[in-house]
């Protein structure tokens, strides 16, 4: 049997496996991010923190159908300052550790990397595109070619870690956007964040589930939406793809990095499959590599493309 | 499970104290294990866990202490009005026979089902104060304690448990209640060699182990709580110590 290599390099930080885990789930505590990495993430992302803290929305925030989920969960994170304390000593954690990083007004995102800054971050993922949440992401006008700039530019200034610029899969100008955050020095594109937003009503209350009523869609029914994402980014932009969306199985890992992808994120999927769901997905690629005679999974990445 | 919230009728509302009303609902072909809880929603106010209180054929109930603008608003019901609810959630308890539940307040709602199912169950409870007693009518062998002694022996359960240690051998204790109460009552279960299951409460948001509002050092206590084990909580440092806010910031327990 010939050994499977998992592992990739993404802007010089090298994953034992590309499977991240997504910003928002789960990445609340330290001791939930080593969890995740005794589970099998190759990378782990904190949940987005903004300089002063934040309650978020009012429950219901999280809620699930038939093709995917629905969340207006609002930022909820305890500011900076708490996250600094929280997030210490990450060489524990046994894998990478992104943070993400938020704000209302591009100073807000440069303090909040100040604050983090004596911590050990690999890298700094910046998501403009939260569509739930009022002030920040498209909600603010975070997601267009000029605020994405201005905002990627001032974090260039602040960091001389790799930036990672989050992107909605709901805005037209994608590759754009994505072309602004390369051209202002961001290392790599994350794609994507939820999608919508969209709403579910509940017939016999006859009101909106959600507290927020409206909130971003992400699990199964994002997935083709994030494919196409990817596919398109790969054609427009030179920095790595990290691809987010409904990916829970080996199978879907490596669709997405055909499409162009040099890693990928996993989020709803923890509902799916469980909390060793990025066991399940590297055990189901090495399978699939296996029996197709590939040894190194960075030979797939792109493939998909003429 | 239900995974998106279903409106059910309340049929049926018992007054179990002052500030403690029980709602009954239809509870269809939903299953519920003793420990598990279910979000309860009220459309444009809010939504939060309950431990389901009774389970009769058709019927569950969930017991509600008022404490806040959402538990207030609860009390106000009358029957025929409605609220939502998805679940069951969580893991429950692991019912062993020979055993003692332990309920500190409205925590005792999570043990109701627990001690309906255990027909030899030892049940202590403690409260502050005679008002603070519930379920005094359904379970009639119940040791009743209140801080200040205007109900039952006066003192704690925590007073009460080393004597019931001592006098038998049980097979597993069960304790819901204040954090605090909890700890001391996992120690004495150490002290004296018997294996303990304890109901936490924590701040949650998904309910499905996906937000990770609910973490309690890694544990999240919405699935793979709310009930743990003594020999889990030995390693859960912020067991009986720290909590998380709304916010998510960890802070000491109260
Ligand atoms: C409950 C929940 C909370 C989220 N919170 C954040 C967040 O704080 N910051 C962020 O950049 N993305 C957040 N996201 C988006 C995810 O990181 C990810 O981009 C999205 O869920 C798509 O991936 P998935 O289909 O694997 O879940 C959240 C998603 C969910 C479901």
């Amino acid at each position: 049997m010939s050994k499977i290599n998992l592992s990739v390099n993404l802007c010089n930080i090298p994953l034992n496996n590309p499977g991240i885990l997504a910003s928002g789930i789960l990445g609340t505590t330290r001791a939930l991010l080593k969890r995740m990495v005794e589970n099998g993430a190759g990378a782990v992302t904190i949940k987005s923190i903004s300089k002063e803290p934040r309650e978020g929305h009012k429950n219901p925030t999280v809620i699930t159908f038939e093709g995917g989920m629905l969340n207006a969960v609002g930022y909820s994170n305890p500011g900076v300052e708490a996250a600094a304390k929280e997030f210490s000593q990450l060489n524990e954690i046994g894998a990478p550790v992104i943070a993400s990083v938020i704000g209302t007004q591009k100073e807000d995102f440069v303090r909040v990397v100040e604050g983090l800054s004596a911590q050990k971050f690999s890298a700094i993922e910046i998501p403009l595109s939260c569509p739930h949440t009022p002030g920040f992401g498209l909600l603010a006008g975070q997601g267009t070619p000029q605020a994405t700039f201005d905002i990627t530019a001032a974090v260039r200034k602040a960091t001389s870690l790799p930036i990672f610029i989050k992107l909605s899969p709901s805005i037209p100008e994608l590759c754009s956007v994505a072309k602004a955050a390369e051209d202002a020095g961001a290392d790599a594109i994350t794609a994507v964040n939820s999608m919508g937003p969209g709403m579910l009503i509940n017939i016999d209350a006859q009101r909106p589930i959600l507290s927020f009523k409206v909130g971003g869609v992400t699990g199964d029914a994002l997935r083709p939406i994030a494919i196409r994402c990817v596919y398109d980014l790969y054609q427009s932009v030179k920095i790595p793809i990290i691809g987010v969306g409904g990916i829970s199985t080996g199978r879907h890992a490596i669709e997405i990095m055909m499409a162009g992808a040099s890693a990928f994120g996993v989020g709803s999927a923890i509902y799916y499959r469980g909390i060793d769901v990025f066991k399940k997905i590297s055990d189901e690629m090495a399978f699939w590599m296996q029996e197709r005679g590939i040894t190194n999974i960075n030979e797939i990445v792109g493939v998909a493309h003429d | 499970m239900i995974e998106q919230p279903i409106m059910v009728k309340i049929c049926d509302i018992r007054e179990e104290s002052p500030d403690v009303k029980t709602f009954f609902f239809s509870k269809g072909n939903l299953r519920f294990e003793p420990g598990q809880f279910v979000m309860v929603w009220l459309p444009l106010l809010d939504e939060k866990p309950f431990a389901v209180s009774y389970l009769q054929n058709d019927v569950a109930g969930i017991s509600v202490l008022r404490r806040g603008i959402f538990t207030q608003s609860l009390h106000d019901m009358k029957i025929s009005g409605t609220f939502g609810i998805r679940g069951p959630y969580g893991r429950g308890f692991d019912l062993q026979p020979g055993a003692c539940a332990v309920g500190g307040g409205i925590g005792m709602a999570s043990l109701a089902t627990l001690a309906d199912r255990l027909p030899d169950i030892t049940i202590l409870q403690g409260a502050r104060t005679a008002s603070g007693i519930i379920y005094q009518n359904r379970f009639r062998g119940m040791k009743v304690c209140t801080d200040d002694g205007s109900l039952g022996l006066r003192g704690t359960v925590i007073d009460l448990l080393p004597e019931q240690l001592k006098s038998r051998t049980f097979q597993k204790v069960y304790a819901c209640g204040p954090e605090k109460m909890l700890y001391r009552v996992v120690e004495l279960c150490n002290r004296y060699g018997v294996g303990c299951e304890a109901s936490l409460e924590r701040y949650m948001k998904c309910g499905f182990g996906l937000c990770g509002q609910c973490d309690c050092s890694g544990q999240r206590v919405c699935l793979d709580g709310p009930v743990f084990t003594s020999a889990e909580l030995s390693v859960m440092e912020d067991f009986g110590k720290m909590e998380i806010t709304k916010a998510g910031e960890r802070v000491i327990h109260k």
